[in-house]
């Protein structure tokens, strides 16, 4: 696999609430989108879990404030984490510019 | 077979009679058959299936503010990895019932421990997911109560009131609940009866139950004298209802020539969408804490929402609260457990507290003033640092969307007088824009009385002579200083309690929409205003 199939990133969740319900909803239906094999972290040791599962995002209760950590592999992998952390850093779209 | 008979407190009026629906509890799992773990795995699939279709359906019907709340429960079901342990389950050779139950009930308990209220409330949804897809194993497929169907459990979800199609009749009978929460505002503002407070009633699902949610009774399969009391009960309450449907479409005047504002308080958005705006004098109070249900909404959301009610009311004048979130109102994110909470961080001492939250809903209602008559108040002021650190906020939002170039307006501010020190001593709020006494607050507050515990409910009266006594002070300084004075609570509502009001001097009163016809057929039928005016 080329180091194009492989992307990471780590950013910090400014929503006030954290990974909640609608954050949550939001960042999986965007990472069901792709193809490639994505995977979070609240430490960059793990545990890793499925950026698919909303179950499995919402049990990492990641709170306001805390860091996030994603990989994915696959040949969208760049775009995938791309996006992904886009949606953390702009807050999921919510609670305007504060 | 004989009745059974159970009283409660009156959450909504009216009367209803059909079967018990039962809500809330988890059905029983019963293991049928020895589990073969072929046909077991095709029973779990079907049942999944089944359940994400009856989701479906209720999303679409949703209002969008529950269809959030349903997407997140669809988002669960459809996620493989709790059906992947359930799947395995049965591998090992258990039923598709237990071992469904079995992967939820884990899954909830972790939501169920955190210390965080949200996530604590979240265990609701993945307890309904869970049921949903119980009744569909065991064979209740029933999802839905019929039209005209009385629910009746512990308590019910503000999601669970919303996904009801109420055009048909029915009511609510809780064993558990409160007459101050969400779910009741929103059936005193839909005109659905309910009763909180049963307690522990014998019934089946099923069983024929006639509601009186007049006297607060419910009946379980009435014999043909209670069926023969209840209809007189219930036409005589009809014709009243029909009667005072006449005094809608007219201006609300004491036979002595006194005109009233009759206003109208929304729980909901959706509450004006039965509500012909010609038949109330503008939006009294606007609670905006269903926004916040499930979590902090943005600014557009807010800014939609208050637009939409606004131009729903046209030029008359509307009365948004600003968040009035603690006490019993929690809200995800935001409020903190307390030991005391109605003595808490509630109200604008919250909103002070999270001035990120505060501004945003301060832009939304900046940029929705230009579209109709908007007034903003703050609840729960007990000083006037709080009103005047409010007031600067709006004034610096205001100043910033205008320097940006956003269509904004600074709108009335006033204050909800609910804190007894406002009523008892008025005189530093002579520079706030209107008082608008909210009497269920200030009735609890004045007499140390709960108004959600049922123990002490005889005392939470607000006709008690104190509660008057200050109302008819609050009426006199708005007057003496030009300051307009409304009353908002459910005390402006109660038909017997309107000429008692009037005789305070009031002359505004804000009523749940259900309640708007019964209340200004009170004040037309009041033989004199009372007050210094009448």
């Amino acid at each position: 696999m080329s180091d194009a199939d492989h992307a990471e990133a780590r950013v910090v969740i400014t929503h006030a609430v954290g990974l909640h319900a609608r954050p949550s909803v939001k960042f999986t239906k965007l990472a069901k989108g792709f193809a490639a094999r994505i995977e979070l972290a609240t430490a960059p040791s793990g545990p890793w879990v499925d950026a698919k599962s909303i179950v499995r995002v919402m049990a990492t209760r990641a709170p306001t404030g805390s860091e996030l950590f994603l990989r994915a592999e696959g040949s969208d992998a760049p775009a995938a984490i791309a996006a992904l952390a886009g949606l953390v850093q702009r807050n999921f779209d919510e609670g305007g510019h504060v | 077979m004989s009745s059974v008979i159970a009283h409660g407190v009156v959450a909504a009026p009216g009367y209803a009679s059909g079967p018990l629906f039962p809500i809330g509890q988890s059905p029983e799992v019963v293991a049928l058959h020895p589990a073969d773990p072929d046909r077991e795995r095709i029973r779990l699939t079907d049942a999944l299936a089944a359940a994400a279709a009856a989701i479906a359906d209720l999303m679409a019907s949703a209002a969008p503010d529950a269809a959030e709340i349903i997407e997140f429960q669809q988002m669960l079901l459809a996620d493989d990895s709790l059906a992947a342990q359930a799947y395995a389950a049965i591998g090992a050779g258990t039923d598709a019932a237990t071992a469904w139950a079995g992967v939820l009930t884990v899954e909830i308990a972790g939501y169920e421990a955190s210390p965080d209220d949200y996530f604590r409330a979240r265990a609701a949804d993945l307890a309904d997911i869970r049921d949903r897809v119980l009744r569909h194993l065991t064979g209740g497929s029933d999802l839905r109560p019929q039209p005209g169907s009385i629910l009746f459990g512990v308590d019910l979800a503000p999601s669970a009131f919303l996904a009801v199609d109420w055009s048909r009749g029915g009511g609510i009978a809780l064993s558990g609940g409160s007459v101050t929460s969400h779910v009741a505002m929103l059936a005193r503002s839909r005109g659905v009866p309910m009763l909180v407070g049963l307690g522990r009633v014998q019934a089946a699902p099923g069983d024929p139950a006639l509601l009186d949610a007049e006297r607060g009774r419910l009946v379980v399969l009435p014999g043909s004298e209670e069926r023969h009391e209840y209809l007189k009960a219930s036409t005589g309450y009809l014709q009243l209802a029909h009667a005072a449907r006449a005094a809608l479409p007219r201006p609300a005047v004491t036979a002595d020539g006194a005109r009233i504002d009759m206003l109208v308080n929304l729980a909901h958005a959706d509450d004006v969408s039965a509500l012909d705006p010609r038949h109330c004098d503008g939006v009294g109070l606007m609670r905006t804490e269903f926004l916040f249900a499930d979590g902090l909404p943005d600014e557009e959301q807010q800014y939609t929402q208050y637009r939409r009610i606004l131009e729903w009311a046209a030029d008359r004048p509307v009365t948004i609260r600003t968040l009035d979130a603690g006490g019993d109102k929690p809200v995800p994110g935001l409020t903190v457990p307390e030991a005391n909470p109605f003595l808490g961080l509630r109200g604008i001492r919250l909103s002070l507290s999270h001035p990120d939250v505060f501004r945003t809903q301060i832009r939304a209602l900046l940029r929705a003033a230009p579209h109709g008559e908007l007034r903003v108040m703050f609840p729960m002021i007990a000083s006037i640092a709080e009103y005047r650190a409010a007031r600067a906020l709006f004034e610096a939002e205001c100043l910033a969307l205008r320097t940006a170039g956003t269509a904004c307006r600074l709108p009335p501010l006033g204050i909800m007088v609910e804190v007894p020190a406002v009523a008892i001593h008025p005189q530093p709020f002579a520079e706030v824009a209107f008082l608008s006494i909210g009497s269920n607050d200030l009735t609890q507050y004045v007499m140390a009385a709960g108004r959600d515990n049922g123990a002490v409910a005889g005392l939470a009266d607000p006709a008690h002579p104190a509660v008057l006594k200050l109302i008819a002070d609050t009426v006199r300084f708005g007057d003496a200083h030009g300051i307009p004075v409304s009353l908002c609570g459910d005390a402006a509502g109660e038909p017997a309690q309107i000429p008692r009001l009037l005789a305070t001097g009031l002359r505004s009163l804000s009523v749940a929409p259900a309640q708007l016809a019964f209340a200004k057929a009170a004040v037309i039928r009041a033989p004199a205003a009372g007050g210094e005016d009448g």
